[in-house]
């Protein structure tokens, strides 16, 4: 294998996904550019001085690169053999921030080594992935039986707590994608639906009235129990399994929603979700997407054309570079050319899917859809925020949005997917 | 496991699908269906400025320019935009409170409503504007600096003729003829400034900036491909003499009347005086409106433009018309005597005149040299009596005809606003005057200017034009010409208005007799030495209600002339009001403003003339200790006698 290994260093590299890799690395370097170039300015020596986010970013890759390297030239077994210290060591740093972290923009999220900010939030998506990937791969494990279902569970929500405490909600949401990865290994599909039940409830209650929800709930509960009255003439059961679950939604509706929205989230999460459905209008706090949408939108069909967009360009909309940088896509390159990005995502996530179904270790396999998982998490909520679709949750778009920590946590977990799959001849448990 | 698992597989493939579907729709809706969006994007990210060209400029026969255009800031407010901005900082730099800054956001919404753009502090001082500049994008997008052109004036002088530029009202932005312009827009108001409007405003240029965030510029949109240039307006040359109009004005100093003196040969006004008047440059600037209220409410009212809107009996000046219309209809010939002996007594009462010699009225040219009022008063009923009428009635109305050609009786159509038309009866009025029967006899003091006829001074000059000129006017104007223009706005005044077809020998009687009234008659302080001037005086009489009581005022001192007799340069009409006989205030100031003409200076000799004019006060004490005048008053009340003599006379003094 070593021998193999010096004779040719990329035998087994996995070059679709390496291509759309490094596409939307320089897609996201191009609009970090488009952000912050102005008409005079000296490129060359804002790169040299790292004065401006597109240099900082082009520095992170070259960072990102190097330990891509390092990844690729580790045995595949280090990863199985370190996933619960790291898992362990990830916690450790989720708590430190706790204790030392500093407040950058509104979250406690953040550790200063020398003069660089880093999220530790972004990396322990990683360890979680790992960790993940080694218990369900492990052969105790019998993801059949409740307790191991619980057991990994645990294993995601026990990271996203400790960032809600960090008040970094949006990186906690991410770590709800692991449920696709677990539903892939046998989670019920029923759990999904109840989930997505769950949110056409919690939407619901949000946006009509409570007291005509609970009427509705209530007409569509007689009605149901009127077509059904034959088998619950033969059933108790049946009839209580309806009124509970009309008990539990009037009881949610009613009481659940209304505790939540004053007692547990805070203020401005409260209006940013209000704002998203639109029962808010404070242009302060519709700003963002309002400036975002606007900015989208001017694109047309065809785009304005690359460094053309004049919302972009002028800072209308906040936080241009990072959370919001598919406008300068939707400006820039218009409807056109977003349906093309979206389609690199869409490829680039179901060629990892394809990757995951080729691997006959259980490890490999939970592992790439645990990265696919996380990316699609990713996608979703930034661009669905950005085109007003979700409440503003800060949370990045893999690859291209400027930052380090994203940017190198994402390389990581891409290319130790692929040395993954490189070795998946191997047995690997 | 694999092969058991495979549709989940499939399901999250159909998931990542369905959510990137969705974003798709949504960008769709967003990108393609929905129009708004470029639009909100322009308005966000694209400054409409509005450029505004220079003024045309100003320019009088001699080619100097009566008035200088500067540039001054506007601050304006558009009230719906005004959010969060540090309102104690702006009232600072502002140097006003909070309650005046609230009480001015109230009433730009009263005046203008909240999304349109109101004039919040005008024509901003340099040391403001400094300060506001540097710190505006602290208040937009709700407040604005707005280029502002301002005229300003080095001679101070002819305010009424120039008139002043103004903010247009919210009513006259409701109708169609200014469309073109924009709330907050200056426009010339009243003068030339209004009649040439559309020549002096130029094209306005729009520039599209690209802006950003905090709508701070960020350069050219689009390269500048959509900026239209603005383009300059025309400048305009008047026929006005800028030093003769500034003499009239002095001239005139404490006294109320005016002064119209028009070139006979293009109807190019040289020279309208209302006096009193005041500085055009008070007008202009910050204090505009401040003192625009001042001299709305003056007691002497300077605003108003004697020379072309009050109207006066013309007096003796009415008699060389009569004459005219009697040689032209044959009732008399140049050698026709009255005997008159110091009255008219034909009528059944007694018509006074000043001479009572035998034989002062011996003729035509003798009567308008002595200026017999029974005489004229007889011409007028000869001419409404002729036989050929067959009535008394086409008779005047005959007369009324022959006035009205002359001039009088309607507005003649200068160039500037609010002209007033005089009257003359005509024989309607006269049906209506005098119910039933009336006669030649019935109004016949209007054969020498008195009565049911009262004419504006402009007229008057116009009236010597034609004499001057034997039978033609051209319509009184200032503006000769604009430069580059090929509109037809100045047509009507190129064209030659023959008055009548009265035979040059009826003119030549009467201007021998106008000769010699100057000459040796009752117009001798209008003498310039080497100059065949032409003139008459008058002394109009004039009533008015004092405390409910018709009063008799002092008279009217009225002269018109021409000069010189032969090809004549000059004719001026001169009126003061109550200040007595024609001879002794009107006809000095007339001469003098003709030599200063035809001369370029005046003579020497003259000094004491020009001093004794200067000096003289016939303004009502009453009215001019209420007037506030004084203050406001520029080209003329800064200087004093000896300085104005200083200017006119320079050598003497050295």
């Amino acid at each position: 294998m070593n021998d193999r290994q010096q004779i040719k260093l990329t035998q087994g590299i996995d070059w679709p996904v390496m291509g759309l890799y490094t596409a939307l690395v320089i897609l996201g370097l191009l609009s970090i550019f488009a952000a912050e170039h102005r008409e005079g300015d000296n490129v060359w020596q804002n790169i040299v001085h790292l004065n401006k986010n597109y240099a900082r970013q082009l520095m992170w890759w070259g960072v990102s690169l190097v330990l891509a390297t390092i990844i690729w030239l580790t045995d595949s077994k280090f990863f199985t053999a370190t996933a619960n210290l790291l898992y362990a060591f990830g916690l450790v740093l989720l708590l430190l921030v706790l204790g030392i972290g500093k407040d950058v923009k509104g979250s406690h999220s953040w550790l200063v080594i020398g003069g660089f900010q880093f999220q530790p939030a972004e990396f322990t998506k990683l360890c979680t992935n790992l960790a993940l990937a080694k218990y369900l791969s492990s052969l105790e494990t019998d993801f059949t039986k409740l307790r191991a279902r619980l057991i990994a569970a645990a294993l995601a929500l026990i990271p996203a707590a400790i960032i809600i405490l960090q008040d970094e909600t949006g990186l906690a949401l991410v770590y709800l994608s692991f449920f696709l990865v677990m539903y892939r290994e046998g989670l019920p599909g029923i759990l999904l639906v109840i989930a997505f039940s769950g949110i056409i409830l919690v939407l619901s209650a949000l946006l009509v009235d409570k007291n005509i929800l609970f009427i509705i709930f209530s007409v569509i509960t007689a009605l149901v129990i009127y077509f059904n009255r034959r088998e619950i003439r033969r059933s108790r059961a049946r009839l209580l399994l309806i009124l509970a679950v009309w008990g539990f939604c009037s009881a949610f509706v009613m009481f659940v929603v209304p505790f939540a929205f004053t007692k547990v989230l805070k203020d401005y999460q409260v209006r940013r979700i209000e704002v998203m459905l639109g029962k808010e209008n404070d242009p302060k706090a519709t700003y963002n997407t309002r400036q975002s949408m606007i900015a989208i939108g001017s694109g047309g069909f065809w785009g304005k054309g690359y460094l053309k967009g004049t919302q972009t360009r002028f800072d209308f909309v906040p936080e241009q570079s990072t959370d919001f940088i598919f406008c300068t896509i939707g400006e820039d390159f218009g409807f056109a050319g977003s349906v093309l990005f979206l389609g690199l995502y869409v490829a680039l996530l179901f060629r990892i899917i394809f990757i995951a179904e080729r691997q006959r270790s259980t490890f490999s396999r939970v592992y790439a859809y645990g990265v696919a998982s996380i990316i699609f998490f990713h996608l979703a909520i930034n661009i669905s925020m950005t085109i007003g679709l979700a409440p503003v949750i800060g949370i990045p778009l893999p690859l291209v949005s400027y930052g380090g920590s994203s940017l190198m946590t994402f390389t990581m977990l891409i290319f130790i997917m692929l040395r993954l799959d490189a070795d998946r001849q191997m047995v690997l448990r | 496991m694999s092969v058991y698992n495979q549709p989940r597989r499939r399901v999250i493939q159909l998931i990542i699908l369905g959510m990137v579907l969705l974003i798709v729709t949504r960008l769709f809706f967003l990108q393609v269906v929905e129009k708004k969006y470029s639009k909100l994007a322009d308005a966000n990210a694209v400054l409409r400025k509005v450029v505004y060209p220079s003024r045309g400029m100003i320019y009088d026969r001699k080619g100097r320019s009566v008035l200088r255009n500067d540039v001054m800031y506007d601050l304006v407010v558009t009230p719906s935009s005004v959010k969060n901005i540090d309102t104690a900082y702006l009232c600072q730099i502002l140097q006003i409170d909070k309650e005046e800054f609230r009480k001015r956001i109230v009433t730009a919404i009263i005046k203008n409503g909240r999304v349109r753009q109101s004039v919040f502090a005008s024509l901003l001082t340099p040391d403001v504007f400094g300060r506001l500049q540097e710190s505006m994008y602290l208040f937009q997008p709700g407040f604005e600096l707005v280029q502002r052109q301002i005229r300003s004036y080095p001679y101070s002088a002819a305010a009424n003729i120039l008139g002043y530029i103004g903010e247009i009202s919210s009513s006259m932005l409701e109708k169609s003829a200014y469309s073109a312009y924009q709330m907050g827009d200056y426009l010339g108001m009243t003068g030339l400034e209004k009649t040439y409007e559309s020549v002096l405003m130029g094209q306005r240029g729009i520039q599209y900036l690209v802006k950003d965030n905090l709508n701070r510029p960020q350069g050219p949109y689009e390269k500048g491909e959509f900026d239209t240039a603005a383009i300059a307006g025309k400048n305009l040359r008047l026929s006005l003499d800028i030093d003769l109009q500034v003499l009239g004005e002095r001239l005139m100093r404490n006294k109320i009347g005016s002064i119209v003196a028009i070139d006979p040969q293009t109807g190019g006004i040289l020279a309208m005086v209302s006096s009193p008047t005041f500085d055009p440059n008070l007008l202009t600037g910050s204090y505009r409106t401040r003192n625009f209220s001042k001299l709305f409410v003056d007691t002497t009212k300077p605003l108003f433009n004697r020379a072309m809107q009050a109207t006066y009996p013309p007096g003796s000046a009415m008699k060389p018309l009569t004459a005219l219309v009697a040689l032209d209809e044959g009732v008399i010939t140049p050698s026709f005597g009255f005997p008159c002996s110091g009255g008219y007594y034909n009528c059944g009462r007694r018509i006074g005149c000043t001479h009572h010699n035998p034989g002062h009225a011996a003729n035509l040219r003798l009567a308008i040299a002595n200026s017999c009022n029974s005489y004229f008063v007889h011409l007028y009923r000869l001419e409404v009596d002729a036989a050929k009428w067959g009535g008394v009635e086409k008779g005047h109305q005959k007369w009324y005809e022959y006035m009205s050609s002359f001039g009088l009786g309607h507005r003649l159509g200068i160039d500037i606003p609010g002209e007033y038309r005089g009257y003359v009866i005509d024989t309607a009025g006269m049906n209506k005057r005098y119910p039933g029967r009336w006669s030649s006899c019935s109004e016949l003091y209007v054969g020498m200017g008195q009565g049911a006829v009262s004419v504006t001074p402009l007229q008057m000059a116009n009236a010597m034009c034609i004499i001057a000129n034997r039978g033609y006017y051209y319509i009184p104007h200032f503006v000769e010409s604009i430069d580059n223009d090929n509109s037809q706005l100045l047509k009507e005044y190129k064209e030659k208005h023959v008055v009548a077809h009265i035979s040059d020998t009826s003119y030549r009687s009467v201007i021998y007799g106008m000769e010699d009234v100057v000459e040796r008659g009752t117009g001798r302080s209008a003498i310039i030495e080497g100059v065949a001037v032409c003139g008459k005086t008058g002394t109009a009489e004039n009533n008015a209600i004092v405390n409910g009581e018709l009063k008799k005022l002092k008279d009217h001192s009225v002269f018109v002339a021409f000069a010189p007799r032969d090809n004549p340069k000059i004719a001026v009409a001169v009126i003061v009001e109550n200040a007595g006989y024609g001879s002794t205030y009107a006809a000095p100031i007339a001469s003098l403003v003709m030599e200063k003409y035809l001369h370029d200076t005046i003579s020497v000799k003259r000094k004491p003339v020009v001093q004794r004019m200067l000096d003289f006060v016939t303004m009502d004490p009453v009215v001019q200790a209420k007037s506030k005048l004084d203050s406001l008053n520029g080209a003329t009340a800064r200087l004093t006698t000896e300085q104005v003599l200083n200017i006119y006379f320079p050598n003497k003094t050295k």
